[in-house]
């Protein structure tokens, strides 16, 4: 660790993290570690089919069992709204359908919830609602998004025609269809990027619990954004006042997207305590997590790429099915559209892009956010046309993307498809492409990629070099831009901080942001410290709690940090102007002349004529002696709306070695050179990076939700959904660039999903490379072994195609 | 011991205090120590016993408290995370883990710590490769395992440097299994 | 997460076990570590009303030479003993091959060698090694002991010739004679971490010439299986890519979301001939 000049300053610190003792000790306090006084526990009966008519259910025999307090129905929670969505893809038109908290009628994916059995343990509910006796009729099931788009595909929605939510499109068709037109070259290519499970090692859940007497209900819950839930619970789906509900996510266990949602439980478990008059708590097991906690990804995409002999890309056409699952989940339109096809241009000064989606509803989980959403399938789309591009040509992929680069003095730049035809126009903020580039090279040895793969060819394998030259929008976002008038987001995307000097001159920091994982009780804290001079140890930051913190959106899409971070920065200035003001009537100075330091307000070029934060504190908290019009205390709040969302790139490179016989591809070095513009605390960003590589490995390599015809999950447990394990990884070789963000006070653009974004494409741009003796151009994701080996023997038989999932495509 | 009805007691020594417990026979260990011994550092993250999140020692030895009824520990020794260390007396793992950070959202993090315990009772100078084989039943979502390993690795280093008394080893830093 | 209620036992001896055995209705189970049936009875794909423990009975215990320089290995001794023992590194580094990557250390730690035979599964690798090494099986009920081959002993896909009344009382592994060498290979299911192809070979060479040769082969067909045809034409003369060819010769080839029938058959070739080369090489 490297010290600060300044010990207080402990901005880009490698600090160790403030909340680390009470996880390393097992004192963490998770949901299904609360217990309250007469809590009953919820289980809930699913769907069996992935399409079903419910003719009847009778729980007459469950009801009677022991322990068990309540069983109900879709009939018996008719009263309450479906869930709503939150963000219709922006522009067009869109056939929302949300699921119930328990479905009334027809069962539309095997997670749908059919019955809430409630117990005085969890052993009593499983046993009641295994004496559930459904009576179902099945219907036609449909699971892949392009056969649920065909005529006579079963429908899932009355007013959803052809099972389409919405078709949405962005960038310019002319455009781009001249530039196809008459380009030297053209690669076409169809890509499938196949549905994730995201597996928080948390599974999700919820306890609901009535007051009576005060008629306020509390929530406790597994949430990435516990304000927006409390507004959705209440306003959308109850129909109770809004400040009639307590929210609070405890630790919360990792979340990925998969808990920025609303799920049926979360009203249920409210309604149920008001029911009962007893708390109910849910807790998901893992398999249920993978039927029906939402899914990520899922698209299948023809990609056109044109340009000429000399490297140069002209144009991108993209055109993109996505699934949706049976419902929309809380902001599941937004995710394929705005957050996909705006970022289309990569790292690229492509003059034309076009890209077309349609959103399509399927028998299968609701799909919504997984860590990067929407950005690491564009990402995987621009990194793959790249290297698509660079073999038809025959050039080097690293010297294609040089030739591409959006230029350094071209910042900031309009790569025209990030903005629709309303909303704020938005412009990548800087960038400077080319060194991470050559930076991540000169670490893999690329220049000397021959002899590597001649050594591991005389041992057997065979050695690709795999890149991906990243960029992501992180920081989201501007109201103006997302909101309704852009992209359709129903809401803002600021972010909320508050700040209070206690009279002993300890902080505590509220934030609108959710921590579950990211390290804002640190992070926030050596933001607040350092700009009001006050030890970390002072800071307390206090969040995931709607009694207490201001309101905020929460955490998702890397933009803690970016705007949420920037809101404790901002009212830490507030402090500060208000330290100075009262310093200066303490000092008997001119209010003009006070400038602070080092937790010091003081007169400009007097030093000793000083108050410290503690004694400015102190005076503020006493309130004895103030000056006219002041407020006592030192308490200040800031809202903050971004002007412009950031744009993190880097460049990494992945190294496999694949087993010719076997197929079997081992990662044996991976190598990331990423600009995340300045960092708050490195050792955070650097973990935020490994775990992002990590799931877009698991993504390239194991990772796979696959659902057979007639809709039943097949990856339905750990045993069948293969995680990244310890053993399959090698460690990461990182090092960074750093063009600090123009957009904000602190220069920070974010890391969450950086890693993510990026990984993917490298790994299969390094197998393809591994392949290229096959002639293999393109591999479907997860590169499993099965699925290699089958492309190499297609390859080898001259062949092309092969079976849907590991389809490979020979070049002819 | 030989029972027919409904629950049976369970006599077992939990972080070093002698505990009975009448149980379910269904009743898995990993629910004993949370549910009826309000040990809740002991996590549970799936259903298939394939993620360690509930590793917990029983008799010195790694098992994953999911796939062991708490009828079969009758009489045993089982140690939890939070008989391992505590504030101010931390584990060197629980130490190396804070100070390389090994953890982000914290969930796995007990599981993977006793995993851990486990390979440098066996193992006190493992190699990479060694400390990734061992904690491969054992599923981090957060930190791509990076600082994992490394944290092992120092945490092993550290212990070693104890046991060659360059350093002084409080009576927690060493492993419970013993 | 929560099985269906069951009662539990757990015998102080092995005379109680038996005679509890003995007169056992169907849905009575024995469990030994447990590590394959309780993830089955907590995803409730198995409901039992009774089980047995017999983890702790001492006649289940122990490594021991066997008189033929072998190995006898209770039916309750944990993979992690025998990963641990000298005498297993010394006379049978097949077994300890096999079994160093079953599940994880938790597994290993708790998991028996008798409960994974008994249990069957078409995946494990344990039966691979036991169908390579010739080992026998000695079972036990009330009504007296049997010694069963393993070569005959794994019906089907969790069936096996134990009968509901009897006990997995010990592992017989015959000693190597001089000039043998062994293998193990596996292709893993990145997820569950079973072997989706596990291939055990114990070869015996005589001056460069295999003169004898037994294949174990897991995951593959419905149950594990002797590939008879591969040691055939390996005594034949057959280079070993040739014999290898046959190693899932008259197999119902096994399919699912991981490895289908196609795939699964050409690695059982390729972790065949792998497996035979290594045991050659380590023959001398």
């Amino acid at each position: 660790m490297t010290l600060a000049a300044n010990p207080l300053d402990t901005l880009g610190q490698p600090l160790k993290r403030k909340e680390d003792p009470r996880f390393i000790t097992g004192t963490g306090r998770y949901l299904d570690d609360i217990t309250l006084p007469g809590m009953t526990h919820l289980v809930v009966l699913r769907s069996p089919y992935a399409h079903a008519r419910i003719r009847s259910i009778n729980t007459s025999v469950a009801k009677t069992m022991p322990g068990v307090v309540a069983v109900y129905t879709g009939a018996d929670t008719a009263e309450v709204n479906p869930l709503p969505c939150a963000w219709a893809a922006g522009g067009v038109e869109n056939h929302l359908d949300t699921p119930r908290i328990l479905t009334p009628d027809v069962a539309r994916w095997t997670g749908d919830a059919v019955a809430a059995v409630v117990a005085e343990t969890r052993a009593q509910a499983v046993d009641a609602a295994a004496a559930i006796d459904v009576d179902y009729e099945p219907l036609p099931v449909v699971v892949n998004a392009e056969e649920a788009l065909k005529p006579g595909a079963p429908q899932l929605h009355e007013n959803a025609p052809s099972n389409i939510e919405a078709q949405w499109s962005c960038g310019d068709a002319a455009g781009t269809a001249q530039a196809i037109g008459s380009a030297e070259v053209v690669v076409r290519q169809r890509i499938v990027n196949q549905r994730l499970i995201p597996n928080p090692m948390e599974t999700r859940g919820s306890i609901g619990s009535f007051d009576a007497g005060t008629g306020e209900y509390t929530v406790w819950m597994t949430s990435q954004a516990p304000h927006v839930m409390r507004l959705l619970i209440t306003a959308f789906v109850l129909g109770i006042p809004e400040h009639k509900m307590r929210c609070i996510s405890p630790d919360v266990g990792g979340g990925f997207g998969s808990k920025i949602f609303l799920y049926h439980d979360m009203p249920l478990v409210a309604w149920i305590s008001k029911q009962l008059g007893r708390p109910v708590k849910f807790v998901e097991t893992r398999s249920e997590n993978y039927q029906a906690t939402t899914h990520g990804r899922d698209h299948i995409t023809d990609i056109e790429v044109a340009g000429s002999r000399d490297g140069v890309i002209t144009g991108l056409r993209v055109k993109t099915i996505a699934n949706m699952g049976a419902y929309l989940s809380t902001i599941a339109p937004g995710i394929p559209t705005t957050l996909y096809g705006r970022l289309l241009s990569g790292a690229y000064r492509f003059p034309n892009i076009f890209c077309e989606v349609t959103n399509v509803y399927t028998n299968t989980a609701m799909v919504d956010a997984y860590r990067g959403a929407g950005r690491p399938e564009a990402t995987y789309v621009v990194e793959r046309a790249i290297d698509l591009f660079a073999d038809e040509i025959g050039m080097d992929p690293a010297e294609v993307r040089r030739r591409n680069f959006i230029p350094p003095d071209a910042f900031p730049y309009d790569p025209k498809v990030l903005t629709g035809p309303t909303g704020l126009t938005l412009k990548y903020d800087s960038g400077n492409y080319a060194p991470a580039l050559d930076r991540a090279l000169e670490m893999a040895g690329y220049a000397d990629q021959a002899t590597a793969k001649a050594e591991a060819a005389s041992r057997g394998k065979l050695l690709g070099f795999g890149l991906s030259s990243y960029i992501e929008i992180c920081g989201v976002a501007p109201s103006k831009w997302i909101g309704l008038p852009g992209e359709g987001w129903g809401a803002g995307l600021w972010e909320s901080a508050n700040i209070r000097v206690h009279l002993t001159g300890k902080v505590v920091v509220t934030t609108g942001s959710q921590n579950h994982g990211q390290g804002h009780e640190t992070t926030m804290a050596q933001i607040v410290g350092a700009r009001l001079g006050i030890p970390v140890e002072d800071v307390l930051v206090e969040h995931s709690d709607t009694s207490g913190t201001p309101f905020g959106y929460g955490t998702y899409g890397s933009r803690s940090g970016a705007v949420g971070g920037i809101a404790a920065y901002n009212a830490a200035e507030k402090v500060r102007d208000k330290a100075k003001r009262l310093a200066a009537h303490m000092l008997e100075a001119n209010p003009e002349d006070m400038e602070y330091d080092d937790g010091t307000a003081f007169v400009r070029g007097s030093p000793d004529r000083a108050k410290t934060i503690a004694e400015i504190a102190l005076a503020a908290s006493v309130g004895y002696d103030l000056p006219a019009g002041m407020e006592p205390f030192l308490d200040e709040t800031a809202y903050y709306d971004p002007p412009n969302c950031t744009y993190p790139f880097g460049t990494h490179v992945a190294m496999v070695e694949v087993d010719r016989e076997t197929g079997h591809v081992d990662l044996v070095r991976y190598i990331g050179v990423d600009d995340v513009g300045k960092k708050i605390n490195p050792l955070v960003v650097d973990g935020q990076l490994h775990g992002g590589i990590a799931q877009g490995v698991g993504q390239a390599l194991w990772e796979g939700a696959v659902y057979d015809d007639s809709g039943q999950l097949l990856s339905g447990t750990m045993m069948d959904y293969a995680l990244p394990r310890a053993s399959r990884l090698p460690s990461f070789e990182l090092d960074e660039t750093v063009t600090p963000s123009p957009v904000n006070p602190l220069g920070i653009k974010g890391a969450g999903e950086a890693g993510t974004i990026g990984s993917a494409a490298a790994v299969v741009n390094a197998v393809v490379d591994a392949l290229s003796d096959f002639g293999i151009r393109h591999i479907d994701m997860p590169l499993t072994d099965q699925t290699v080996w089958r492309a190499m023997r297609v390859a080898e038989a001259g062949g092309a195609g092969g079976d849907v999932r590991g389809a490979a495509e020979g070049r002819a | 011991m030989s029972e027919e009805g409904a629950t049976v007691e369970v006599a077992v020594v939990v972080n070093g205090t002698p505990r009975t417990v009448a149980v379910e026979p269904r009743k898995l260990l990993v629910q004993l120590l949370r549910d009826d011994l309000g040990l809740t550092g002991t996590h549970i993250g799936c259903d298939t016993s394939q993620c360690g999140a509930c590793t917990v020692h029983v008799d010195g030895q790694a098992v994953k408290s999911c796939a062991v009824l708490a009828v079969q520990v009758d009489g045993s020794a089982v140690t939890t995370i939070e008989g391992i260390g505590s504030e101010g007396a931390l584990h060197p793992l629980q130490d190396a883990f804070w100070t390389n950070h090994g953890l982000q959202c914290g969930f796995c993090t007990p599981g993977m710590i006793m995993c851990a315990a486990d390979l440098l009772a066996r193992d006190p100078d493992p190699d990479e490769p060694t400390v990734r084989h061992a904690i491969e039943g054992n599923v981090c979502r957060c930190t791509g395992y990076h600082n994992i390993v490394r944290s092992v690795m120092a945490a092993a280093a550290a212990m070693r440097d104890a046991e060659a008394g360059t350093s002084q080893p409080t009576a927690t830093a060493q492993p419970s299994a013993s | 997460m929560i099985p269906a209620a069951f009662s539990y036992t757990r015998p102080a001896s092995l005379a109680e076990a038996l005679s509890l055995l003995a007169g056992a209705s169907d849905g009575t189970k024995v469990i030994n570590g447990g590590q394959s049936l309780l993830p089955l009875l907590k995803l409730r794909v198995a409901e039992v009303d009774r089980l047995i423990d017999i983890g702790r009975l001492g006649e289940l215990q122990g490594i021991r030479p066997g008189a033929d320089g072998g190995l006898v290995i209770g039916g309750a001794v944990p993979y992690t003993a025998v990963l641990a023992s000298p005498l297993v590194a010394e006379r049978c580094p097949l077994l300890a091959e096999t079994i160093a990557d079953i599940g994880d250390v938790q597994v290993r730690n708790r998991g028996t060698l008798g409960g994974s035979v008994a249990h069957a599964d078409p995946a494990s690798d344990l039966p691979a090694a036991m169908l390579a090494l010739d080992a026998s099986f000695v079972t036990r009920s009330s009504a007296g002991e049997r010694v069963v081959a393993a070569d005959g002993f794994f019906h089907g896909a969790f069936e096996t010739d134990l009968r509901p009344d009897e006990l997995l009382m010990e592992l017989r592994i015959p000693g190597l004679a001089a000039g043998t060498g062994t293998a193990y290979r596996r292709l893993a299911q990145p997820a569950s971490g079973y072997s989706l192809v596990g291939v055990a070979a114990v070869v015996r060479t005589d001056a460069g010439r295999v003169v004898d040769a037994r294949v174990g082969i897991t995951g593959v067909g419905e149950v594990a299986y002797r590939a008879r045809a591969v040691e055939t034409a390996l005594l034949g003369g057959s280079s070993v890519a040739d014999a290898a060819a046959h190693a899932a010769d008259g197999q119902v080839v096994a399919s699912d979301i991981h490895a289908d029938a196609e795939y699964r058959g050409a690695m059982a070739v390729v972790f065949t001939r792998r497996a035979i080369e290594a045991a050659t090489v380590r023959a001398g």
